[in-house]
């Protein structure tokens, strides 16, 4: 314990530092994992141990939650007993609130979490000034006789705005930090970023003065889908992912979808897998390669989810697990629909090979379905993924989030292996633009186009391969037709020579169309990748220029601080001066 | 019989806060309950499973125990008029 630490000491990344010059711990020693998955990856390894993280967000951010899941985790998986001070709501709001997700809470409430209801409430009558030593006495037994490790101070503004003068507010925040100091504890206060405490304000600053992290959560409604995210802003004396990372609110809790740089790495593969279409095998030179993305685009009823059905079947015969995503469709819809096509997906679905996962687009925002889908993931370790339709994610919060979106999933199958099978729908007769709307088809491996084509009064569906990374593969158009055996790819219409004159002066036209085409597109993605990348740069901007504001404040206070500390001692000595009755010059200098 | 009032100040050791609390009540008894009071002190720092028990979140603060309903004030009492009057004390003859 670091009692003779001083109060006003401006940071700890010093005294840190000597720790670890001295015994050089091992990184448990020094963070304290939150146990939740993403968020300890952004963190490389946690919260800083014995030290406080202040977690700033708007209502209903998930501050709460963050923080008492933290406690949870902690009670579960360590055996690190906790502390909750509850200053805004009763702990039986809270533990009412938290029913929702799979804590067991009354179950941990018995002996390893403690519930401290620390409400002073509206009608609290003030005469003169008060403390928190008492409060802070309640906490140090009770902490002592549980052996807690980890310890909430929830809603922390709600105690300060009791202290109308601000100066009373910092003296209070100050015995706060030095008690967190002094305890040994791991110390998580949260506050609302609203007014008093908004990002950049002088309360702001006080409150991440003493943090040795902060961690700002971020809540908004986007065309009536909510959007969650999480920016760590400062952790002293440890890396930590600079980016604002999408969060979502599941069963399990906050979760938090770190791209992490693992995940990036992308494991290379020789390998093939059938398509499940012998014909299309060969036009792929022998199939998919495993772990790779497959972009699928085509107006709707082209079939686009029997391709992925004959994808998934194939994966099933081969004894693999595949999971199904289903934007549009449930499972007994998806099965009888393909069923009359001869392709049978019931005894995988019965045997669990195959899992289809049907949701509404609509129903959470795409960064909730990415951390769903993620979850599912690594449940299931599927060797492949359909995504039907990936572009129903722009329905749930807009193009940009949901390109985002959809590029982490594909990032995310690839780091895993995973063979992916993305389904674009092109709604527009525009299809190339559309094409590019989710700017997957650059990401994507292998790009296949399905079309309609009207041939001797017939509307023939015509299948394309518009690109297939590291493949040679055929260039050629073909027609795509559907039984009840099955898909077939005819070898272009070879027979009858009428037809294949028009064929021929089909494919003309249509090799010409296509080649347009994709100037056109390739013009729009290159313009399209640029104004992302200056949208990006001015978000930066405006995330330096925020720092800045948030140093400059930091700079004041330390400024503040240091005056104070400069005038007390030019006050002590000038008191020893008159101590000693006037031979004190002396005696400063040796003081100091 | 007595009015019979029970106040009692929880206090944090000798913190100043607390330190004032206690002349600012002396101070106020003298004046308007002639002494006819009895206070208990609790030190919270020494007894903090009591401060738990009865919910004592900052010090100081004074609790009117006796006559119910129980009233509080926080703070070190230096404005006589508030506690006077939130706790009652001066309507009783």
């Amino acid at each position: 314990m670091a009692t003779s630490r001083d109060v006003f000491q401006a940071g700890c990344s010093a005294s840190s530092l000597a720790v670890t010059l001295k015994k050089a711990p091992s990184p448990s020693q020094l963070k304290m994992p939150t146990g939740i998955a993403g968020l300890d990856e952004i963190l490389r390894g946690g919260l800083p141990r014995r030290r406080t993280t202040v977690v700033v967000g708007g209502p209903g951010s998930g501050k709460t939650i963050l923080a008492l899941q933290t406690l949870v985790n902690g009670a579960r998986l360590w055996n690190e007993p906790g502390i909750f001070v509850a200053f805004e709501e009763s702990p039986e709001q809270i533990v009412s609130n938290a029913s929702a997700f799979e804590w067991d809470l009354k179950g941990l409430q018995k002996s390893k979490l403690f519930f401290l209801d620390a409400r002073m409430g509206p009608d609290m009558v003030k005469s003169g000034e008060f403390d928190l030593e008492s409060l802070l006495a309640i906490i140090g037994e009770k902490a002592r006789k549980i052996g807690a490790k980890r310890i909430v101070f929830d809603a922390v503004d709600a105690l300060l705005t009791l202290l109308d003068d601000p100066s009373a507010q910092r003296k209070e925040l100050y015995r706060l930090h030095r008690w967190l100091q002094e305890s040994g504890l791991t110390g998580i206060v949260t506050a609302k970023a609203e007014r008093a405490f908004a990002v950049g304000s002088p309360g702001f600053s006080n409150i991440q003065f003493m943090a040795d992290s902060v961690i700002i959560l971020n809540h908004e409604l986007l065309n009536g889908v909510s959007l969650r995210d999480l920016w760590v802003m400062k952790y002293r004396g440890s890396g930590f992912s600079e980016n604002l990372v999408p969060m979502s609110i599941g069963p399990a809790g906050v979760e938090v979808s770190a791209v992490s740089r693992i995940e990036t790495q992308v494991p290379v593969t020789n390998k093939r897998i059938s398509s499940g279409v012998p014909q299309l095998d060969e036009m792929l030179n022998g199939g998919f390669f495993r772990g790779s993305s497959i972009l699928i685009t085509g107006s709707p009823g082209t079939s686009k989810s029997t391709l992925a059905g004959a994808f998934v079947e194939a994966a099933c015969r081969r004894g693999e697990r595949a999971l199904y995503v289903s934007f549009d469709e449930s499972e007994a819809e998806l099965a009888r629909n393909l069923t009359s096509v001869g392709i049978d997906l019931r005894p995988h679905l019965r045997s669990g090979l195959l899992v289809v996962h049907s949701i509404l687009a609509e129903g959470c925002s795409a960064k909730e379905h990415f951390n769903n889908i993620r979850a599912l993931v690594e449940k299931f370790r599927p060797a492949c993924l359909v995504l039907d339709p990936l572009s129903a994610l722009i329905k749930s919060g807009g193009e940009e989030v949901a390109q985002s979106v959809s590029e982490r999933l594909i990032n995310l199958g690839k780091s895993k292996g995973i063979t992916v099978f993305n389904i674009s729908l092109l709604g527009s007769p525009d299809q190339q633009v559309e094409a590019t709307r989710l700017q997957i088809s650059t990401v994507a491996d292998s790009w296949i186009h399905l079309s309609y084509l009207v041939l001797g009064g017939e509307r023939n569906r015509a299948l394309t391969i518009v690109k297939s990374r590291g493949t040679r593969h055929s260039n050629q158009v073909r027609e795509l037709a559907l039984s009840n055996a099955g898909i077939s790819l005819a070898e272009a219409y070879m027979e009858d020579g009428e037809v294949l004159m028009g064929t021929l002066r089909w494919q003309k036209e249509q090799a010409a169309i296509t080649g347009e085409g994709r100037v056109q597109a390739e013009v729009k993605r290159q313009r399209l990748k640029i104004e992302l990348s200056s949208l990006e740069l001015t978000s930066r901007l405006e995330i330096l220029k925020r720092e800045i504001k948030v140093q400059q404040a930091e700079m004041s206070v330390l400024m503040r601080t240091e005056e104070t500390r400069v005038g007390r001692r030019a006050h002590h000595s000038a008191a020893l001066v008159r101590k000693r009755g006037g031979i004190g010059d002396r005696a400063v200098l040796v003081r100091s | 019989m007595s009015s019979g009032y029970v106040l009692r100040l929880y206090v944090a050791g000798n913190a100043p806060n607390s330190m004032k609390a206690r002349s600012n009540l002396e101070a106020i008894i003298r004046e308007l309950l002639d002494g006819n009071c009895t206070i208990e002190e609790v030190d919270t720092l020494r007894d903090p499973a009591r401060a738990l028990e009865e919910r004592i979140i900052v010090t100081p603060t004074l609790v009117r125990v006796r006559p119910l309903p129980a009233l509080r004030v926080v703070g070190d009492l230096s404005h006589h008029k508030i506690v006077v009057d939130t706790l009652g004390l001066g309507t009783k003859q």
